[in-house]
Order: structure tokens, then sequence, then C-alpha cells
């Protein structure tokens, strides 16, 4: 299933020509493309333009939750585009990079994506419908142990749920 | 004495004294522990006299290797191989041929005997102080079931241990732990427990979702653990003979983790997600209200309690990194007891309350460490690309803790090292391994 959705991203990923998300599907909480229709990327309005063209995940420094300028233009994008899909709930899944405690990294991914929240919030996206969870250091992208894969693995992501089912 | 016969349980049924033989007294057989170097005891637990039974046959010889594997795996024995012996031991009451042990320098001799009538195991053993030529302490006995014979062994090791070095055993203790299979990021943990030297394996959970983090209850019969079959963090309370479990913690938009049971066992200290910040809380392990306990817009986690439930040590980035801070029970002003360079976690209150075992991060290495409950006589254990998470041996005397391997092909496993950072050792698993919590001693 999980494979088969990953091929399926990445197929829709070669489909199109400019593409600002590289690492774009989360992998262990990725859209279930049977049951919410995660649709086309050239469909603006579908999760697959969201992850992909728009950006799921905003990245941070080392021991860090302060939003980059980078980062901040993606939530931008991203609560321009929930409050044009109404549909849509999200959550937002915080991360680390394995250099750090069990417990704290625990805090760190929550203080993560609880910035991502807030900055939606405030750029009007109703707070009810976005959750927060941290995965802290469990569930890492890259599995390097150098600051190439930490970089990816410092994420925040907003996983869609809700739409248009069946 | 009164101690061991006052604690058999189910699978021991009893333990009685085994007159001694008179010899002279003289110097007992002692290892202090010390932070010095020390050079090992040497020691020889020949097979155990097979008493009576079929079964006692081959258990006879089992319980001998557990008792050995014991002594030897704390580095303060050395065990003298068989191949050397110019003595053997074929009747348990027979007189020792104390001249045959000193001459292959035998400093300890361990005799015993195991017989077998129905699922009945029945253990003596003496201890020898060959050089003296007496015995030390008194010979016991234990009984019980027959599928507890490593208990048995375990329980000889730990009188041994005690009578040599004047402390508590360790030996017939458990540990729960994460076992772990698959690659980095495609991790699977399930919960597990197994004695403290890895055998006897058990799952307590499967690897349908993620799991954290087990603690033992003061008396082993429970085990906190967090997990996210709720797809959020939730913390859970475990009756390990029964494997049944319950959810303890619930509220909305939150996240509860970090989990340990207070000395009494009727009160959970953890940690709380909420609104942005993630504190320090209690909660009745029988239910009712939680109590929040820090209220800094910092990171509060890892918590635990001091041996006499008055305290509670905990890490807290309050200061800007990671340090480690002592409150007491109910909250209230909490101070600062780590300053060193680097950032220091899990914190963890040592058995006898005098020192707190730690995480330290420093220089991109990871180490393993303990300092006195006011901070002072920092001691670094280990270090590594990734060690973490302390947990204590029954007695204090060891810690066990988790270490990551790097790089992609990255493996955690469990090592043990003594207080004194002697005698780092690997725990074998079946599989991976992380997250250890030592139970206490078995009763």
């Amino acid at each position: 299933m999980r494979n088969l959705s990953r091929l399926l991203i990445i197929g829709m990923v070669l489909g199109l020509a400019a593409c600002t998300n590289t690492g774009g599907y989360d992998d262990a909480n990725s859209v279930d493309l049977n049951n919410s229709g995660a649709g086309l990327v050239s469909d603006q309005t579908s999760p697959a333009y969201f992850q992909q063209a728009i950006g799921d995940r905003v990245l941070f420094l080392v021991d860090q939750a302060t939003l980059t300028d980078t980062a901040r233009a993606v939530l931008d994008a991203q609560a321009g585009w929930l409050s044009l899909n109404t549909d849509y709930q999200a959550i937002i899944e915080g991360h680390a990079d394995e250099q750090g405690t069990r417990e704290y990294n625990l805090a760190l991914g929550a203080r993560r994506a609880d910035a991502a929240r807030e900055y939606l919030i405030s750029r009007g996206v109703a707070g009810n419908r976005v959750k927060v969870v941290s995965y802290g250091k469990e569930r890492p992208l890259e599995i390097c142990s150098d600051e190439s894969c930490y970089s990816q693995n410092r994420r925040a992501v907003t996983v869609l749920s809700g739409g248009l089912t069946g | 004495m009164v101690r061991l016969v006052a604690g058999l349980v189910a699978g021991l049924v009893g333990l009685v004294l085994i007159p001694a033989m008179v010899f002279a007294q003289s110097e007992p057989l002692r290892i202090e522990i010390t932070d010095g170097v020390i050079e090992p005891m040497p020691f020889a637990v020949p097979d155990f006299v097979a008493g009576g039974g079929a079964a006692a046959v081959e258990l006879s010889k089992q319980l001998a290797r557990v008792v050995a594997s014991d002594l030897s795996g704390t580095g303060l024995f050395r065990e003298i191989p068989a191949s050397a012996y110019i003595s053997k031991v074929t009747d348990f009451s027979a007189p020792v041929q104390f001249a045959d042990w000193k001459a292959i320098n035998a400093q300890a001799l361990v005799v015993g005997e195991a017989s077998v009538s129905g699922k009945r195991l029945t253990v003596k053993f003496r201890i020898y102080d060959v050089f003296s030529g007496a015995e030390l302490g008194t010979g016991l006995q234990f009984v019980g079931s027959s599928d507890g014979w490593r208990r048995m062994g375990h329980k000889v090791a730990d009188v041994i241990y005690s009578r040599i070095t004047g402390e508590g055993g360790y030996f017939d203790s458990r540990v729960v732990f994460m076992s772990e299979t698959g690659p980095k990021n495609d991790r699977r943990k399930r919960l597990a427990i197994m004695d403290y030297d890895g055998a006897g394996v058990q799952y307590l959970t499967d690897s349908s979702a993620i799991v954290l983090a087990p603690r033992f209850s003061p008396n082993g019969d429970r085990v906190l653990y967090t997990s996210y079959e709720t797809g959020f963090p939730r913390i859970y309370v475990l009756d390990v003979g029964k494997v049944k479990r319950r959810v303890l913690e619930h509220q909305d938009a939150t996240m509860s983790f970090a989990p340990r049971f207070s000395p009494d066992g009727r009160t959970v200290v953890f940690s709380l997600y909420q609104g942005g910040n993630t504190d320090i809380y209690t909660l009745p392990v029988s239910g009712g209200k939680s109590k929040r306990l820090t209220s800094a817009p910092s990171i509060e986690t890892a918590p635990s309690y001091s041996p006499d439930g008055q305290q509670i040590v905990f890490e807290s980035d309050r200061s800007g990194t990671q340090q480690l801070y002592i409150m007491g029970a109910s909250g209230g002003e909490a101070r600062r007891i780590s300053f060193g360079k680097g950032r220091y976690g899990t914190p963890v209150w040592s058995p006898r309350g005098d020192m707190i075992a730690f995480t330290k991060q420093s220089k991109g290495r990871f180490h393993i460490g303990v300092m006195r409950v006011d901070g002072s006589q920092e001691r670094l254990l280990t270090a590594s690309f990734l060690d973490e998470g302390p947990t204590w041996s029954p007695n204090g005397r060891v810690i066990m803790f988790t270490r990551e391997t790097q790089g992609a092909k990255g493996r955690a496993s469990l090592y043990s090292v003594d207080i004194s950072g002697r005698n780092l050792r690997p725990v074998r698993t079946p599989d991976g391994a992380s997250d250890p919590a030592w139970s206490p001693l078995q009763k």
C-alpha cells in the first residue's frame, strides 16, 4: 500500500515541470490515495497539489523551533490553500533529528509543530482545523548520520485529512 | 536472611538454612567495591551435584552456569575454567579438598546440589573461602518450581554477591525495553520483557503502533509506557502478569509521555504537551485529576522521583539548553544541579538516593554519567555516537542504557556499565533494543 502510494506520487511528480518540494510526501502518514483522493497535482484543489506544489513541510535549524523566512513563505501558501479548501483539516507532525534524547525530542517536535500551527492561525486558518502531534526522533525520513539528512528530518509536515471522500 | 525468606513468591516456595559444618573462622572473603582498579576475584563453580530426579542431571549443570555467568558479568569476579580443576565435587556433604582449590588459586568456591521431584526443584549451596578453609555464611536451600530454575540460579548468585561484597544483589531482576526491527526509516518497536541478562524475552505489545520508554512500578508488577495507538502519544499502564493494559491519561489536543511511578506506586509523574508547551504533571494511578507541577514556557520533561518520594529531578531548557533541576514532589521552586558544558537530559534518581544518572551531549558525543544529588562529582561513564536513557540496577551499582550506532545502518542495542565506569558490556537481545528499564529485585 505504502509503496503503491509512493509510486503514484513519484509518477505525478515526474509529470510536473516545476516542483518546489523534493521530498513531497510523508512516508508514515501520507494522505491515503484510495480513501481521501489525493488527486492530481495539476488539480489545485487536490491534496497532491498541496503536498507537491505548495509544499507540505517546513524545516528547522538545530534545536530550534523558530520559523525561517522560507518556512513562513511555505506556511503562507499552506494557509492560502486551507482557506480556499475548507473541507480539509490538518494535523501538523513535528519531528526532530536523532541528535537528542528521546523525551526532549518529543517536546521539541511538539514545539515545532506548534510554531507552524500558530503561524497558520495567524494567517486566518481556524484553530479547530489544525491539530499537532510530535514524533520526536521516531520517524526520520533520511537515515544517514550527518547534517544533509538531519536537516531534512527536522521538520513539521502538514498532513491533510477530510476533504471529498469516496 | 529474613529479607529473603519474606520475599519468596510463587515460583520459589521456600528457603531454609542448612546447618553449617564446623570450620575455623578467619578473615572473611571480601570484595570492597571502590572506584579504584580492582583485580577480579578468582572463583570456581563446579557443576552442581545432581541430587535426584532425571531432570536434575541437566539442571545441576545449567544452574552452575547461571551462577558463574552472573558473577563473572559483574567484572568483580573471574571464573576459573573447569579444565583447571584438580578436585571433582561429587557429594554436596563431603569435606572440601581445600588444597586442590588453593592450588588453582580459587579464592571462592561454590558447591551446590540440585534435585528434582515432579515439578519441584530443590537447590542447596554453600560458599567457601578457600584460603581460610572456612564456609562463608551458612548453607542455603531454595525450593521451587523447576520451571523457575534460572531464577533460582540468579538467587544463589545474589546471595554469593551479597556475602562477598556486602552489597545487595541484582541478578534476580528483569528489564522491560523496546525490541526493535527494521531500518531507521521504518523501525518497528515492540514492548518486551526479559531477565536482566537477556534471557527469556517475551513480547508485551505488537508493533502496530509506536511504543516508547517503558518504566516499572516499584514492585515490578506494572509497566508504564507511551503508545501512539490513537495516533497521539498517550500513557498506558500494563499489568505484566496478565498482559492487560489501559490508557492512563487522555485529554484532547494534548500529548502525554515520559511517565514514571512514584516510589509508593500510587502516582505517575509525566510530561504533558498542551497549548504549545510541555510541562510536568502528576496523576493518581487509580484515576482522578492531574496536577500541574511546572508552568514555565520552556520544555520540562523526563521527571524521576527520589526514592523517598519527596523530590523530583527533571530536565528543562529554561536556561536556554537542557539542564537538570530538582523540585519538591508537589512542584514549586526548582534548583538547577547541572552546570557543566553541554546538554543534560533523562535524569534518573538512584535507588540509594545519593546519585543522579543522566545523558549528556557534548561536542557531538553522547555520554552516560552520574553526579551527586547536589550536582557535584559529575563523572562520565561512557562516550559514543549516541548513548542515552540510563536505568539503575536494583542495588544502584550498575547502569543499563541504549547505545545506537551511526549511519544509515545504525542499530540500537543495550549496554550496561558499572557506576565506577568499569565493565562496559553489551546485553544480548534477539533483535535491536532500546529504552531499558530495570525492575526491582524480584521477591
